[in-house]
C-alpha cells in the first residue's frame, strides 16, 4: 500500500485549501468506496483530507419549502429525517435501499453522488480500462458487460453509476452547492456528470479541488407521492440492476406532473425526461405508462448480454408508475 | 435420542442435548485468535505477486528495484526457490496441486498463478512492493471456456469409478413410456469462507512450526514434511481456530510460501491471502454441464437412468466433481449407466467444496426427476417413493441403514406437501407467482482411521487430544460431549484440544467424516481408560494416558452403501416482470445418523439449506471471455445469500443411527447443501411453468424465460 498523509479539515475554506496545496489528494467522507479503492490500488492519493467533522451535518428546511441538506449527513441520517420520509419518500427508500446498515452509518451524502462504479474492469487494476487508465481500452464491451449500461453510455465506457440515492436526488431536480478556493458554486444534480464520450475518466463537470458542501431539493409537492424501487441479484446488499424513483401528480385520472428517474442504466442516475413529457397530460393509464417508458427505452443500445435490462426499465416503470396511480385512485 | 453403548441411566446423557460451543464466549468477545492475527515476535510479512497472464511463460522478474523499497527483506521466485519433492500421493490420495507447491518453474498454467513471494518488515510494505514487481511474461493462447461437447473430454476416476453402467440403455429408454432428456448446467462457485487463509511459518528449537487455518493440521503437516524431505516429526502444523474451510483448506500456495520465506530468512514469516487471491489460489467448485436421460414407465418406475457429467479442471492437476455418482445411490433402474468425465483447462484447479459430486449432481437428477413427474403427472414425492432402491444401485450391497422415505414422508407432512395443486403457473400474491418444490438428497456416511489420546489428570478432569479440526462446525463442543459420555461424567470435567499435529494422526475435517471418524478414536481411547481407572485408583500427577488408533476396527467394517438421506422442501415467490426470486419458507428433514448435537448439528444443516438457495439464485464466479480471468472476483461481485434472502428455513430430523458405529454417527457436514437447488428450481417451475436448468437463476433468465410462448418450457438459456 503506498503511503500517505492524512489530515482533518476543520472548515469548509480550510479543507478546499489543503486540498488544494497537495499534489493528489482527496477528500475523505465515509470512506465506503475510496478506502476500498486504496485498498485495490485505483486511487493513490498522497494526502487524504478528512471532511467528516465539516459542519455540513445537518438537514434543514429551506425558507420556499424545499430541503437543505448537509454533503457530511451520513445516509443512515437522511433516510431516518422526518422531512425527507414525509417529503419525499423516495429517497428515503432509494437510501435504504443501498449498501448495509453498517455502511449506511458511514456513507455521506457527498460522498455517495461522487463514488466510482463498481464495474469489475474499473477496480481491477491488472488489466485495461479507459476510466481508470485513459486509452488502455474497456474490455466490457466485448467481455462482461451483464450490468452494464443501455443508455447514454459510449464504446469507451460501459460502466454504470452505483447510486441509489443519486437516483431520487435526480428526480427531485436537486442542486449541487460546492465550495472552491475562487468561492462557492452551484450545479444540478442532472449536470454534475459528465456525458461519456471518448473521456470516460473525466466524471463530472465540478471545478478541479471543489467540495460539495449542500445538495438542496426545491419545493416539490409531488415528491410525497413518490417512489423507489430496486431489483438486485439478491434480495439485500448488491448493486442495482435496474431501479426506478418515481412521483405523479394526477387530477381526474390525467397526469399533470410526472418525475422518474431510473438508476443502473447509464455512467449516471438517469432523468427520464422523454417518458415524463408523455405523461404530462396524459391519462394515468397502462397504456399510457407504457407509452413512456418506450419513449425512453427508445434510446437505449443494449450489449449482447444486457438486453435484459431494457426488458426490466420498462417493466419497472410501468409497475412503479401503475402503483403510484392506483396509490392515488384509493 | 437412543444410546448404543450400556451405561447407567443416569450418565452418557450428554450426546444428544443442546450445548452451545465450548469456545463460543472467546469467538463472541473477539478474544479466540485466527491464524492471521496470532502475534509472533520478529515477524516479517509475505505478499503473493500472482500472473495476470492467463498461460505462458516467465520471462524475467526484475527484482533489483523492489529489492531496494523500505523493508523488503527478500523476493522469492521460481529462479531462487528451493526445489521441492512433488512425487508423492498424499493422506487423502491425492497428489500435491501444483498451484500450491510454488516457484519450482517459468510456466504459468492460468491466470492468477503464484510467481513471487514479496517479503517484508510490514504487510504494507510487502503489498506495496509486490504490487510494484516488474514481471514479463511470454504469452500463449488459452482456452477458458467449458463446452459439454469439447473433444478433449475424457472419462476419470478422482475417487470413485469414472463410469458405471448396466443394461440395454437405449432399448430401456425406446421402450419408456415418458422419456426425460435434457442438459443442466451449474457455474464455478467459491467456497467463500469469511477467514481468508493465513499461515505463519518458523523454524523454533530445530523444528518448522506453522501456524495456520486449515481443515487438518496433521495433513497440512504430512504435506510439508514431504514437500521439503524433513522428517515428520521436525514439522509441527497448529491450527486453533478455523473461519470456514468447505474444503478449500487443505495445502496452499500460503504455507508453501512461508515456509520457504521462514526458511531463507531464518525468522518467522506470515503469508496471507487476499479475497481476490483465493479465487485462484484456494480451489473451487468446477462448473458442470451434465446430462440426464431418464425413462419410465406410465407409473413412474425408472427403466431406464443416464447421467453423464462433465467439468474442467486445470492443466496441471486432475479434479473430478464426480456429479454423476448421486445416481448411484440414490435410483435404480433396468439400464443405468453414470459417468464423470472431465477436461483440462487453462483455469485454476478446482478442488472439493461441500458436498462435492452431490451439491451439482443433485440439482441434476433431482431436476429431471421433477420433470420426469412432470410428464408422467405423479407427484414428485411419491414418484420418488416408488423408486427408492433396495440394494445400492450400482453396488448391489445392503444399506447400512437408509431413511429416505422416512424423511419425503415427514418433510412432506410438515411441509403441507398434501394440499398442493401440481398445476404450474397459477398461484399469485400481488405481482408474484408462488410455488412448491421438493427434492431428494444423500451423501456418504464413512469414517477414516483416527488415533487419540485421553488423559485422566489427577485432578479429576479429562484432557481429549486429537488432531481434529473445528472449522466453525462444533466439532470441539461435539467431542467434548462424545468423550464425556464414553467417560461416563459431564461434558464440564472433559477439556478437548484440538488442531495440533503433534496428537498423531486424525481424519480432516471433510467429506463429512470428521465427528463420525474422530469420535470413534476418542470413545474408543476413554472407553478403556475407564476400564483401567476402573483398576487403579491412583493418579500420578502426569496423569494417565491412554492412545487409540481405530485403523483396524475401520478396517473390519463390512462393506455396505452407508449414506446420509434427506427431503429438501422449498416455496417460493417469482416475480416474472423483474425476475426477481425469493425463497419464501425451506424445510429439510434429514437421515443423517445419531445427532451429537442437535444445536451444532441444526447450524450445520441449516447452513447448508442455505447455500443451497444461494447456488440455485446467486452464486457464480465469473471469467471474461476473452482474458479467461475472473471478472470481479472478491464478495461484492460474487453473491452469496444474505439474511433477506434466507427465509423461515427449518432443519430437522428422523431417528436413523449407523448400526456399525459405535456412537451410531453419520454426520451432517454436506447433507444439507444436497437437492437444496433443486427443490428452489422446481419451485421456480411450479410457480412460473418454466424450467430452469442453468444456475444460478438469475433475474435476467427469469426475464428471458417469460419472453418465450407460453407454450414453451423449453431451456431458458439466457
Amino acid at each position: 500500500m503506498k503511503e500517505f498523509d492524512y489530515r482533518r479539515a476543520q472548515d469548509v475554506t480550510g479543507a478546499v485549501a489543503l486540498l488544494a496545496a497537495a499534489a493528489d489528494a482527496r477528500f475523505l467522507g465515509g470512506g465506503t468506496n475510496l478506502v476500498d479503492l486504496m485498498k485495490s490500488g485505483v486511487e493513490r492519493p498522497d494526502l487524504l483530507v478528512d471532511v467528516r467533522e465539516l459542519p455540513l451535518d445537518r438537514v434543514e428546511s429551506t425558507a420556499d419549502g424545499g430541503l437543505r441538506i448537509g454533503a457530511t449527513v451520513t445516509n443512515s441520517d437522511l433516510a431516518a429525517h422526518p422531512d425527507v420520509r414525509r417529503r419525499y419518500p423516495a429517497l428515503t427508500q432509494a437510501v435504504l435501499a443501498g449498501a448495509s446498515g453498517q455502511l449506511r452509518n458511514m456513507a455521506t451524502v457527498g460522498g455517495n453522488l461522487l463514488q466510482r462504479t463498481r464495474c469489475g474492469y474499473f477496480t481491477d487494476v491488472s488489466g485495461p480500462c479507459n476510466k481508470r487508465v485513459p486509452g488502455s481500452g474497456c474490455p466490457a464491451v466485448a467481455g462482461e458487460h451483464h450490468n452494464h449500461a443501455v443508455l447514454g453510455a459510449s464504446g469507451h465506457c460501459v460502466a454504470v453509476h452505483p447510486s441509489d440515492m443519486g437516483v431520487a436526488l435526480t428526480a427531485f431536480d436537486a442542486q449541487v452547492r460546492y465550495e472552491t478556493l475562487d468561492g462557492p458554486g452551484e450545479v444540478p444534480l442532472t449536470d454534475l456528470y459528465l456525458p461519456v464520450g471518448d473521456t470516460p475518466h473525466r466524471e463530472t463537470t465540478l471545478p478541479p479541488g471543489a467540495l460539495i458542501t449542500h445538495i438542496t431539493l426545491p419545493p416539490a409537492p409531488l415528491a410525497a407521492h413518490s417512489r423507489y424501487r430496486k431489483v438486485r441479484e439478491r434480495a439485500s446488499y448488491a448493486f442495482a440492476i435496474g431501479s426506478v424513483a418515481a412521483a405523479l401528480d394526477m387530477k381526474d385520472g390525467q397526469v399533470r406532473e410526472a418525475r422518474l428517474a431510473l438508476g443502473a442504466v447509464a455512467s449516471r442516475p438517469w432523468r427520464a425526461r422523454a417518458a415524463e413529457t408523455v405523461l404530462t397530460g396524459a391519462p394515468a393509464t397502462g397504456e399510457t405508462f407504457a407509452a413512456a417508458a418506450d419513449a425512453e427505452l427508445a434510446a437505449a443500445a443494449p450489449l449482447p448480454d444486457n438486453g435484459y435490462k431494457v426488458t426490466l426499465m420498462r417493466n419497472l416503470m410501468v409497475s412503479v408508475l401503475t402503483e403510484l396511480a392506483e396509490g392515488d385512485a384509493r | 435420542m437412543t444410546t448404543t453403548t450400556p451405561g447407567p441411566p443416569a450418565l452418557r446423557t450428554a450426546v444428544g442435548t443442546a450445548r452451545t460451543r465450548v469456545e463460543g464466549r472467546e469467538k463472541v468477545t473477539g478474544t479466540a485468535r485466527y491464524a492471521g492475527e496470532i502475534p509472533f515476535a520478529d515477524l516479517a510479512h509475505g505478499w503473493l505477486v500472482l500472473s495476470p497472464i492467463t498461460r505462458g511463460r516467465i520471462r524475467d522478474i526484475d527484482t533489483a528495484p523492489v529489492l531496494a523499497m523500505p523493508g523488503v527483506l527478500t523476493v522469492l521466485h521460481h529462479g531462487n526457490a528451493p526445489r521441492l519433492y512433488t512425487d508423492y500421493v498424499g493422506m487423502l490420495g491425492t497428489p500435491p496441486d501444483p498451484a500450491a507447491v510454488v516457484f519450482q518453474h517459468d510456466k504459468v498454467p492460468f491466470a492468477g498463478w503464484p510467481v513471487a513471494l514479496v517479503v517484508a518488515e510490514t504487510p504494507e510494505e510487502a503489498r506495496e512492493a509486490a504490487e510494484t514487481l516488474a514481471v514479463t511474461y511470454d504469452r500463449e493462447p488459452h482456452s477458458t471456456v467449458l463446452t459439454a461437447d469439447d473433444p478433449d473430454a475424457y472419462p476419470a476416476a478422482g475417487f470413485m469409478p469414472a463410469a458405471t453402467e448396466k443394461g440395454d440403455l437405449q432399448g430401456r429408454l425406446a421402450s419408456s413410456a415418458v422419456v426425460v432428456d435434457e442438459e443442466y448446467t451449474t457455474p464455478e462457485e467459491q467456497h467463500s469462507m469469511m477467514e481468508p487463509h493465513a499461515a505463519t511459518a518458523r523454524w523454533e528449537g530445530g523444528r518448522l512450526e506453522v501456524v495456520d487455518s486449515n481443515q487438518g493440521a496433521g495433513w497440512v503437516q504430512s504435506e510439508l514434511a514431504t514437500l521439503f524431505s524433513l522428517d515428520a516429526s521436525s514439522v509441527r502444523v497448529r491450527s486453533e481456530h478455523i473461519g470456514g474451510g468447505f474444503g478449500s483448506k487443505g495445502l496452499r500456495a500460503h504455507q508453501v510460501s512461508a515456509v520457504m520465506a521462514a526458511t531463507a530468512l531464518r525468522r518467522p514469516v506470515r503469508v496471507v491471502l487476499t479475497r481476490r487471491q483465493t479465487f485462484s489460489l484456494a480451489g473451487y467448485r468446477s462448473p458442470t454441464t451434465q446430462r440426464v436421460r431418464l425413462g419410465a414407465d406410465a407409473d413412474g418406475r425408472l427403466r431406464a437412468l443416464d447421467h453423464r457429467s462433465l467439468n474442467q479442471t486445470s492443466t496441471v492437476y486432475e479434479f473430478v466433481e464426480p456429479s454423476a455418482g448421486v445416481a448411484r445411490v440414490l435410483y435404480d433402474a433396468d439400464a443405468h449407466r453414470t459417468a464423470n468425465h472431465v477436461v483440462r483447462l487453462d483455469v485454476p484447479s478446482p478442488t472439493w467444496m461441500r458436498a462435492p459430486g452431490e451439491a451439482p449432481g443433485s440439482f441434476a437428477i433431482e431436476s429431471a426427476l421433477d420433470e420426469l413427474a412432470e410428464r408422467a403427472g405423479i407427484d414428485p414425492v411419491e414418484l420418488r417413493l416408488r423408486n427408492e432402491p433396495e440394494t445400492g444401485p450400482v453396488s448391489g450391497l445392503p444399506f447400512s441403514s437408509n431413511n429416505l422415505a422416512a424423511c419425503l414422508r415427514e418433510g412432506a407432512r410438515r411441509f403441507g406437501w398434501a394440499d398442493r395443486d401440481p398445476r404450474p403457473g397459477i398461484r399469485y400474491d400481488g405481482r408474484w407467482l408462488l410455488g412448491t418444490g421438493m427434492a431428494a438428497a444423500s451423501f456418504g456416511a464413512g469414517a477414516m482411521p483416527s488415533t487419540a489420546l485421553v488423559t485422566a489428570e489427577a485432578s479429576g478432569s479429562y484432557t481429549v487430544r486429537i488432531a481434529a479440526a473445528d472449522i466453525g462446525t462444533g466439532a470441539r463442543t461435539a467431542l467434548t460431549l462424545i468423550a464425556a459420555d464414553a467417560l461416563e461424567t459431564t461434558p464440564e470435567r472433559v477439556h478437548v484440544r484440538i488442531g495440533d499435529s503433534d496428537f498423531g494422526p486424525a481424519m480432516i475435517a471433510g467429506g463429512s467424516m470428521g465427528t463420525r471418524s474422530w469420535a470413534w478414536a476418542v470413545t474408543a481411547a476413554a472407553t478403556e481408560l475407564r476400564e483401567r481407572l476402573a483398576v487403579t485408583q491412583d493418579i500420578p500427577p502426569e496423569g494417565i494416558t491412554v492412545r487409540s488408533d481405530t485403523t483396524e476396527a475401520l478396517g473390519a467394517l463390512a462393506q455396505k452403501e452407508r449414506h446420509s438421506f434427506g427431503a429438501q422442501f422449498a416455496e417460493v415467490a417469482v416475480d416474472t416482470s423483474s425476475g426477481e426470486i425469493r425463497v419464501r419458507r425451506m424445510l429439510g428433514i434429514f437421515a443423517a445418523g445419531r445427532i451429537v448435537n442437535p444445536l451444532t448439528a441444526r447450524n450445520q444443516l441449516v447452513g447448508g439449506m442455505t447455500w443451497g438457495i444461494s447456488m440455485a439464485l446467486h452464486e457464480e464466479a465469473v471469467r471474461d471471455r476473452n482474458t479467461g480471468r475472473h471478472y470481479s472476483p472478491d464478495l461484492a461481485g460474487y453473491h452469496v445469500a444474505t439474511h433477506a434472502d434466507v427465509p423461515d428455513i427449518e432443519a430437522d430430523w428422523v431417528d436413523d443411527h449407523d448400526p456399525d458405529d459405535p456412537i451410531g454417527i453419520k454426520g451432517v457436514g454436506e447433507i444439507g447443501i444436497v437437492g437444496a437447488a433443486a427443490a428452489v428450481a422446481n419451485a421456480v417451475w411450479h410457480a412460473t411453468g418454466v424450467r430452469h436448468r442453468n444456475l444460478p437463476i438469475r433475474p435476467d433468465r427469469v426475464l428471458a424465460a417469460a419472453a418465450l410462448p407460453p407454450s414453451d418450457s423449453g431451456p431458458a438459456d439466457a
